[in-house]
């Protein structure tokens, strides 16, 4: 349905967007996920038509949309803050874009009334926009850009103002809601949680360019980078280097591992140590720095910077043997 | 220890200064100058212009048509006025809030400018450029283009010095506008327009509504404008006020008028100030809207109007100082033979005291006596300024109710203050001090609310931080607030120093003929025939021009980023 080609940005003489290519499908929820100024937000803003790129091309149904006005793509947008207008009450926040369109009264009330049903806001009509809680108006938002029935739905970190509990309830709301609507939804945010809640398939963003694609499960236990695997908190990033082609020395010991690349000797490389309770992974054994009380485990740091997870709390000082599952990060 | 006030006031740490500042004695002899001041110099004169208006004989005398005139015309020109100033202002708003270009601060500070000028300047400038010794009837001498006297003229010099208001309100506006509303409405399907209609539109009302208040209160009370550019054909209630004391003698008859001005204003004040709370309620986080024109209709809007603006406010700015050094004309005794070329002459002749001329003295004693005046309404206004701002800073219930009175002066215009003046001290007029008393009145406002938050800012702890450090309470005052205080109390005394070098509608009731001010002088210049008068007006306002620029420059140097206390009320 939507497809970028080879989007490119400058913003202040830096490169913003580097050749963004990708392409969302019917149906689907795409997460875009990035740290702050990896240039998410302003691809979004370029698909909304809010914004223009300077190369590449947005088609939607194979046809370019650089010709067409924002307010003629019929992309609904959600923002953080939630873009709600102050002046109007909650009926004609909804009923906007409706009343846009033209739309006979009795159908706007129609679809404005069953909106709120759905979002729990039943009655809420004559209300104003600033007497709602934070998560009241999100709903309103979602409601407003759903009302039109776009062909797509945005999503700019819609949850980031929210407390962590209300978070979570909606994230799961939402993800039901767009799976009934079946609209094809981008959802930008830097929350991998959120993301891996969410999405059908992540892109992962990092300075203007995608540098993994996949779905939640494929990301996670293959960042792809160094930079990933810290940013997604995938597990321990150690450094080392090849003694030789298969294997590779670090701090915590020396590991017999084949890389995609061929790479050779003294060749530096960086590795995921991801906790595993498989027989046949690697074992460490390494003495215990420090031990932290983290509710029903114990967040317990080991020589070498390595962090793992326990049920029953070693005694610093003491050495301990775990097992972890090792990957190359190239 | 803070007494129970003080530990109300400022919770349990007791302030640094209290036990000095919160004796009852000390907060009296805090209030007692500046309201003695007010009681005698503002308030009894008032009284006096009350009891005189509810003569009888005026009510009963058959002054309600000229009344009704009056009014009509001093509303519809206001009105007219504000609306021009919004179809200047309002694309400039938009200008200055949405746009980044070259220039444009430089640009911004132009429009401001005029805001700040004496009204004698502003009609010398408008005179330089399209009086009948202007440039432009001096380059066609054939057309019989008139402005000088009309409505325009009126009209063209009221947007010229409103214009800031309305730039300065909405774009304010406009930049604390979160983007993101429009773009949601622009995503929901509206278009330029109908985003600007359904969505920017009622969201500015207040703020459009507090401009366009503001703007037509100043239109309201104007006087140099119509009195210097409007010529004798049309009369507001400010200038019926001023003849009906100096021209056509009716003391009864412009106590009226001044009672039905000063409830108008009132009304409109109490109005604006309940506009003005909603528009500061409506702020949001700050965001920068700005940004480079990128489409081509963006840039030329953009090309356009700042070439307008540069225009409209640079043109009779740079025109007067030009013309008070260009001879263009004949001069005396010089009949038919015009000479051309630059000439210092309109500056020099200022020194000289010649027979027959305008004044008992040479003109330049009125720039002497000006700056005398000047520096005596700063040292007064600063001495009753300071002592009231600083009880205003942390007001006790008592002191809240005393500072609207403060502010009331402001309501009141300055030609009905010179009335009150005359009625009140009659024969005592003759002596020089009662002017700049009345430049204090006007200049207090302004001084106090330049003060207060200065000193209300002054964060308490910082105080307890370093007197726990062990810094002696002089020490306190010297590290902590007088670094703060410095800034605000250079520009409240340069506030003072402007507003009365440029005072005219009091001065021109108050002022004896052998102690002119600048103003006064550039009037009479204007007013009499001949080059050499007119040339003089020139070189005069030229140098009001001047002093007053590098005024508006020390202030906007001195002022704190974040400050926007520059137009009180």
């Amino acid at each position: 349905m939507l497809e970028l080609k080879n989007i490119s940005k400058t913003y202040e003489g830096r490169l913003l967007l580097d050749d963004i290519t990708f392409a969302v499908q019917a149906g689907e929820t795409v997460c875009l996920l990035g740290a702050s100024g990896s240039g998410k937000s302003t691809l979004l803003r370029m698909i909304a038509g809010l914004e223009s790129p300077e190369n590449g091309r947005i088609l939607f149904d194979h046809i370019d949309l650089a010709s067409t006005p924002a307010h003629l793509r019929d992309f609904g947008l959600v923002f953080q803050d939630y873009g709600l207008f102050p002046h109007l009450n909650i009926f004609d926040n909804i009923a906007f874009g409706l009343k846009m369109r033209k739309l006979p009264a009795p159908e706007i009330n129609l679809r404005v009334t069953s909106l709120l049903k759905q979002m729990d806001l039943a009655g809420f009509e004559k209300r104003k926009v600033t007497d709602l809680s934070g998560g009241e108006q999100q709903r309103v938002a979602l409601a407003r850009a759903l009302a039109t029935r776009p062909r797509l739905l945005m999503f700019d970190e819609p949850l980031g103002a929210l407390d962590r509990s209300l978070k979570e309830g909606l994230q799961k709301e939402l993800r039901s809601i767009l799976r009934k609507a079946g609209i094809p939804a981008i959802y930008v945010t830097h929350d991998q949680d959120e993301a891996f809640t969410l999405a059908d398939r992540i892109l992962l963003l990092h300075e203007g360019k995608i540098i993994r694609a996949g779905t939640p499960a494929e990301i996670w236990s293959n960042p792809g980078s160094a930079w990933a695997a810290r940013f997604l908190n995938a597990g321990n990033v150690i450094e080392g280097a090849f003694v030789s082609p298969d294997k590779i020395k670090t701090a915590v010991g020396v590991f017999p591992l084949k890389c995609r690349h061929k790479h050779s000797k003294g060749q530096r490389i960086s590795l995921l140590l991801k906790q595993s309770n498989e027989i046949g992974e690697e074992e460490l054994r390494l003495k215990v720095e420090d031990v932290l009380f983290k509710q029903d485990q114990f967040e317990v740091r080991l020589r070498g910077g390595i962090i793992v997870h326990l049920k029953d709390a070693p005694k610093t000082g003491q050495t301990i043997r775990v097992r972890v599952k090792v990957r190359c990060l190239e | 220890m803070a007494g129970p006030q003080g530990a109300e006031l400022q919770g349990e740490n007791p302030p640094v200064y209290s036990a000095f500042l919160r004796t009852a004695f000390v907060r009296s002899t805090l209030w007692i100058f500046p309201v003695l001041f007010l009681l005698v110099f503002f308030f009894l004169p008032l009284s006096r212009i009350l009891f005189l208006a509810f003569d009888s004989q005026v009510l009963a005398g058959g002054n309600g048509g000229l009344i009704a005139a009056t009014l009509r015309f001093t509303f519809y020109q206001a009105a007219l006025s504000t609306l021009l100033t919004f179809l200047l202002g309002l694309p400039s708003a938009v200008l200055f809030a949405r746009y980044d270009f070259r220039g444009k601060s430089l640009l911004r500070a132009l429009t401001a400018i005029p805001f700040m000028l004496p009204t004698v300047v502003v009609a010398a400038a408008f005179t330089s450029l399209l009086g009948p010794r202007g440039w432009i009837s001096l380059v066609f001498p054939q057309s019989t283009f008139q402005f000088i006297g009309t409505l325009s003229a009126i009209l063209i010099a009221h947007v010229f010095y409103n214009t800031t208001i309305v730039i300065r309100v909405v774009s304010s506006a406009l930049s604390r506008f979160d983007p993101k509303l429009e773009q949601a409405a622009r995503s929901l399907g509206a278009d330029t327009p109908r985003v600007w209609w359904n969505v920017t539109l009622p969201l500015l009302r207040p703020s459009l509504l507090a401009a366009g208040l503001l703007v037509f209160l100043f239109d309201f009370t104007s006087f140099g404008v119509i009195l210097l550019l409007g010529g004798s054909k049309f009369t507001t209630l400010e200038v019926e006020i001023y003849l009906r004391v100096l021209k056509l003698p009716n003391l009864p008859l412009a106590a009226l008028l001044s009672i039905i001005q000063l409830l108008f204003t009132l009304v409109f004040s109490v109005i604006y100030t309940r506009v003005i709370s909603r528009v500061t309620t409506q702020t949001a986080p700050r965001f920068s809207t700005s940004h480079s024109p990128r489409s081509a209709r963006e840039k030329i809007f953009v090309a356009a109007w700042a070439a307008l603006l540069s225009l409209f406010f640079l043109l009779p700015l740079a025109s007067l100082p030009f013309r008070s050094v260009a001879r263009l004309e004949a001069d005396r005794g010089q009949r038919g033979e015009v000479q051309y070329g630059m000439t210092s002459d309109y500056y020099r002749e200022l020194f000289i005291n010649r027979r027959g001329s305008l004044f008992y003295v040479p003109p330049i004693r009125a720039t002497f006596n000006s700056l005398g005046y000047a520096g005596l309404t700063v040292l007064l206004s600063l001495a009753l300024g300071y002592p009231a701002a600083i009880a205003l800073a942390k007001p006790t219930r008592l002191e809240r109710i005393l500072d609207p009175l403060i502010m009331l002066p402001l309501g009141a215009s300055a030609v009905m203050l010179g009335l009150g003046f005359i009625l009140n001290f009659g024969g005592a007029l003759a002596s020089p001090w009662f002017v700049p008393i009345a430049h204090t009145l006007v200049a207090l406002p302004f001084v106090i609310r330049t003060l207060q938050p200065a000193l209300a800012s002054i964060p308490e702890r910082l105080r307890q931080a370093a007197a726990s450090l062990g810094a002696s309470p002089f020490r306190v005052w010297q590290s902590v607030d007088w670094p703060i205080l410095s800034r605000a109390t250079l520009t409240a005394a340069t506030f003072a120093f402007t507003i009365s070098l440029g005072e005219f509608g009091a001065t021109l009731l108050l002022t004896r003929p052998e102690y002119p001010t600048i103003p006064i002088a550039i009037q009479r210049f204007l007013s009499q025939p001949g080059g050499l008068n007119y040339g003089q007006a020139m070189a005069m306002s030229t140098i009001l021009m001047s002093v007053t620029m590098a005024a508006i420059l020390l202030i906007e140097k001195m002022r704190l980023p974040g400050d926007a206390a520059d137009i009180p009320l």
